[in-house]
C-alpha cells in the first residue's frame, strides 16, 4: 500500500542525498518525492510517496528518523489531508478538436497555457485520481509528452 | 586563533587525549599546530590502521577514539574502519582534511566526496565550510557518536578551514532537534510488564545478550544477577561476549552460525527469548523464519529502527538495556524452577573433538590461551576461523574485553585495534589472537607497536590458508581451494625481527605453554607464529541459509548434514 510521509528535515546541502541514499541502500521504493523550503527557510519538507507493507513502511519512518538531519517524520496516509499534483500535458490537437478539448478541459478546472499549430499544453492540479481522469480524457486525442509533479500534502485544520 | 587551533582544542574540551593518523597535503596545517596542544598522536602507518586503533580504543573505553586522516585517499582508506565501526555501533571520531574551498567540486588533487562517501558508513558526517563553526560541530559530534546507539561521526575540514583566522568563538550548543532525537529513551513500563508476565510464565525461557549489554555500563552485571536469581540459561552473540562469566553453569556459549550445540539447541527449543542488546543478525538467527520458533520473543534494544527488522517480536521495548534490567531485577523474583529445562539443556552433546592432521590442534591451542588469561586481560581478535575459536574458547573475565570486528568481518582490524586497546591501557595485557591472512592485511602497524613499545601478545593462529574460506570450499564447493591457499608466507620471526620485536615459532605441543607463558608474563611485545593444523575447521556450524537445527557437529566423519533438531 501507498503510504505518504511528511518529513521535516533541517536545509543543507547534503540531506536529499542521505534520504535517498537511504531509500535505495536499503531496497525501498520511493513512488514519489518532492522537497521545498518551509516557512522556516532553515528547515525544509519532504512530502515522500512509499509502496511498502506495514512492516516496510515502520522501517522506513524508523530509519528516517534515524537520520541526524531529520527533524521529524509523520505518516499522514490516514490523516485527513488535502493532496495535489501538478500536470502538464501537450496533446495532438488539429483545430476541430482545440475546442472539444477546451471544453474538457474546463469540466476538470484545467487550463489551456499554451497552443501550436497542431497541439496544445494543459496545466491542472489536483488530487491523483483527478489528474488520472483528466489524462485518460486526453488519450484519444493522441498525448505527445506528460510532465507530472510529485504529490505534496497538507493536514486540513481542525474544523 | 587559527582553524586548526580551535579545532585541537575543541577535541582537548571533549577530553580526548590520543588520536592516531597520518598528515598529508591538505592537513599540514592541522599537523603543524599540532605540538601546541596536549593531545598525543599515534602515527600509523595505513590510515585504516588508524581507523582501527580509533575504534579499538573506543570499544575497550567506550569513550570516543580519534583519527586524522589527509584529504582523498587519506579519507578513503578510512572508510572501511568506519564502516566496521558503524556495524559494530562503535563511538569513532573521524577528522579528514579536504582539498581548499575554492578546489572542492573540481576533482582536484587528492580531492575525494568525503561526505557523500560517509553516508551509507556513519551516524552522521560534516563538512566544515567556516572555522567559526567548528567548536560546534565537535561537540554535535561527540554528542551524536555516543548518545543512544553509538556509532561513528566523521568530520570534512578544506584546508583553507584550517588556517582561516577565527576572531570570535562560538558556541552554539547541539542543536534542539537532536537533544530531543537521541535522549534516552524512557522504557514503556506497560511493555515492561507484559515480558515480566512473559517470563514468569514461560517454562524454557533463555536469555541471549549482545553489544548492547557490553556497551551499557553496569547492564552485564545487572544481567548476571538476573539471570542467576532465576536460573534463566543464558547466550551470547559474538558482540555479547564478556557480559556473562563463562564458566557458570546458566552460561551456554554462542549462539549462530558457530554456536555451541547448547545454545543452539536451546535457542530452537525455548518457549521464550528475552533478547536484549542483539540486532538478530543473519549469522546469528541462521534460517530467520525458522530462528526460535517456539518462542514469544521480548526483545530490548536502544534502537527502535531494530524491532522487527530482522525478527519480529512479541514484545518490543525500546530502552537502554540497564534501565530495563533494573526495572526487571526488581521485579521479578527467584521463585522459578527451570531445573528440568536446564537438565535437557545439559543432555545436548558437546562437539566430539576430530583430530585429523599434523600441526598443533587450534582448540588446545585456544584453551591454553584461555588459561593464561588475568582478570584485565584484553583479547583482540582479527577475523575468520581463528576468530570463531576465540569467540568459543577464549573468555576474557570482563565486559569490553573482547574486541573484534562482527558485523563487518573485517580482515586486518586486529592488529590495529590491539594497539587502540593498549594506547588505552597501558597496564592491560593485551593478547592478539589472529590469523596468517588476517595479519598481513595490516602488517605496516608492527612499527607502532616497537615505536611505542606496547607489549602485545601477538598469537598469531598459522595454517597457511585463508581458513574460513578455505573451510567453506572444502565443505560447500567440492574441495575446489581455489585461491586460498597462501603458498608464499613470511618467516614471521624474521619479519618480526625486521622490526626488532621478538618471535617464536611454534610446532609442538609440548613447547606450547612455556612459550605462551613466558611471552604473555614479559613486558616486551612477542609475535607467536603457531603452526595449526592446516585442515582444521571450525564446528558446530550451520551452514549459510540453514536454521539452527541443521548444525554440523563435524564433517570427516559424516557423509551428510545431520540434524540435530
Amino acid at each position: 500500500m501507498k503510504h505518504t510521509l511528511a518529513v521535516l528535515v533541517e536545509n543543507h546541502p547534503g540531506v536529499l542525498s542521505r534520504v535517498s541514499g537511504l531509500f535505495a541502500r536499503r531496497g525501498y521504493n520511493i513512488t514519489s518525492l518532492v522537497v521545498s523550503e518551509t516557512e522556516d527557510s532553515s528547515i525544509s519538507r519532504m512530502t515522500i510517496v512509499v509502496d511498502g507493507d506495514e512492516r516496510i513502511i515502520e522501517q522506513v519512518t524508523k530509519q528516517l528518523n534515524k537520520l541526524i538531519d531529520v527533524i521529524k517524520v509523520n505518516d499522514v496516509t490516514n490523516e485527513d489531508t488535502v493532496n495535489r499534483q501538478l500536470l502538464l500535458v501537450r496533446v495532438n490537437a488539429d483545430n476541430s478538436a482545440k475546442g472539444e478539448i477546451a471544453q474538457l478541459m474546463d469540466i476538470f478546472r484545467a487550463r489551456i497555457v499554451d497552443i501550436g499549430r497542431k497541439s496544445l499544453v494543459v496545466e491542472a492540479t489536483g488530487d491523483e485520481e483527478k489528474i488520472q481522469a483528466i489524462i485518460r480524457s486526453l488519450q484519444p486525442f493522441g498525448i505527445q509528452e506528460i510532465v507530472k509533479a510529485g504529490i505534496i500534502s497538507m493536514v486540513r485544520g481542525p474544523k | 586563533m587559527l582553524g586548526a587551533e580551535l579545532l585541537l582544542k575543541s577535541l582537548e574540551e571533549q577530553g580526548v587525549e590520543l588520536v592516531f593518523g597520518i598528515p598529508g597535503g591538505a592537513v599540514i596545517p592541522l599537523y603543524d599546530v599540532l605540538k601546541k596542544s596536549s593531545i598525543k598522536h599515534i602515527l600509523t602507518k595505513h590510515e585504516q590502521g588508524a581507523a582501527h586503533a580509533a575504534d579499538g580504543y573506543a570499544r575497550v573505553t567506550g569513550k570516543p577514539g580519534v583519527c586524522f586522516a589527509t584529504s582523498g585517499p587519506g579519507g578513503t582508506n578510512l572508510i572501511t574502519g568506519l564502516a566496521t565501526a558503524q556495524m559494530d555501533s562503535s563511538p569513532v571520531i573521524a577528522i579528514t582534511g579536504q582539498v581548499g574551498s575554492s578546489f572542492l567540486g573540481k576533482d582536484s588533487f587528492q580531492e575525494a566526496d568525503m561526505l557523500g562517501l560517509s553516508h551509507p558508513v556513519t551516524k552522521h558526517s560534516y563538512l566544515v565550510r567556516d572555522a567559526h563553526d567548528i567548536p560546534g560541530i565537535v561537540e554535535e559530534a561527540f554528542f551524536i557518536a555516543t548518545q543512544g546507539r553509538p556509532g561513528p561521526v566523521l568530520i570534512d575540514i578544506p584546508k583553507d578551514v584550517f588556517s582561516q583566522e577565527v576572531t570570535e568563538v562560538r558556541k552554539p550548543g547541539v542543536r534542539k532537534h537532536l537533544l530531543e532525537k537521541l535522549k534516552k529513551p524512557e522504557l514503556d513500563l506497560g511493555q515492561v510488564e507484559k515480558a515480566i508476565q512473559a517470563l514468569k510464565k514461560a517454562k524454557k525461557p533463555l536469555i541471549l545478550v549482545g553489544g548492547g549489554v557490553n556497551n551499557s555500563e553496569g547492564s552485564p552485571r545487572l544481567l548476571q544477577d538476573f539471570a542467576m536469581k532465576n536460573e534463566m540459561p543464558v547466550t551470547q552473540t559474538l558482540m555479547g561476549k564478556g557480559v556473562f562469566p563463562a564458566e557458570h553453569p546458566l552460561f551456554l556459549g554462542m549462539v549462530g552460525m558457530h554456536g555451541t550445540i547448547e545454545a543452539n539447541w536451546a535457542m530452537q527449543n525455548c518457549d521464550c527469548l528475552l533478547a536484549v542488546g542483539v540486532r538478530f543478525d543473519d549469522r546469528v538467527t541462521g534460517k530467520v523464519e525458522q530462528f526460535a520458533p517456539k518462542a514469544k520473543v521480548i526483545h530490548v534494544d536502544i534502537d527502535p529502527a531494530e524491532h522487527n527488522k530482522n525478527r519480529a517480536s512479541d514484545i518490543a521495548i525500546v530502552g537502554d538495556s540497564k534501565d530495563f534490567l533494573e526495572v526487571l531485577g526488581g521485579k521479578l523474583w527467584a521463585s522459578k524452577n527451570n531445573k528440568e529445562w536446564l537438565r535437557q539443556i545439559s543432555l545436548q552433546n558437546p562437539v566430539e573433538k576430530v583430530s585429523i592432521g599434523r600441526g598443533l590442534d587450534p582448540e588446545g591451542v585456544m584453551n591454553l590461551i584461555n588459561s593464561l588469561l588475568d582478570d584485565d586481560t584484553v583479547v583482540v581478535t582479527d577475523v575468520g576461523q581463528h576468530q570463531m575459536w576465540a569467540a568459543l574458547f577464549v573468555h576474557p573475565k570482563k565486559p569490553r574485553s573482547f574486541i573484534t570486528s562482527g558485523g563487518l568481518g573485517t580482515m586486518g582490524f586486529g592488529l590495529p585495534a590491539a594497539i587502540g586497546v593498549q594506547m588505552a591501557y597501558p597496564e592491560k595485557k593485551v593478547v592478539l589472537i589472529t590469523g596468517d591472512g588476517s595479519l598481513q592485511m595490516n602488517l605496516q602497524e608492527l612499527a607502532v607497536i616497537k615505536q611505542w613499545n606496547l607489549p602485545i601478545k601477538i598469537f598469531l593462529i598459522n595454517n597457511g590458508s585463508l581458513g574460513m574460506v578455505r573451510q567453506w570450499q572444502e565443505l560447500f564447493f567440492q574441495e575446489n581451494y581455489a585461491e586460498t591457499i597462501l603458498e608464499v608466507g613470511p618467516d614471521w620471526e624474521k619479519l618480526a625481527g625486521a622490526y626488532n620485536i621478538k618471535a617464536k615459532t611454534l610446532w609442538e605441543h609440548r613447547e606450547l605453554k612455556d612459550a605462551l607463558h613466558s611471552s604473555i608474563t614479559s613486558g616486551e611485545p612477542w609475535l607467536i607464529d603457531i603452526k595449526v593444523d592446516p585442515g582444521a575447521n571450525v564446528f558446530p556450524m550451520v551452514p549459510a541459509g540453514c536454521s539452527l537445527d541443521q548444525m554440523y557437529r563435524s564433517w570427516k566423519n559424516e557423509a551428510h548434514a545431520s540434524s540435530i533438531g
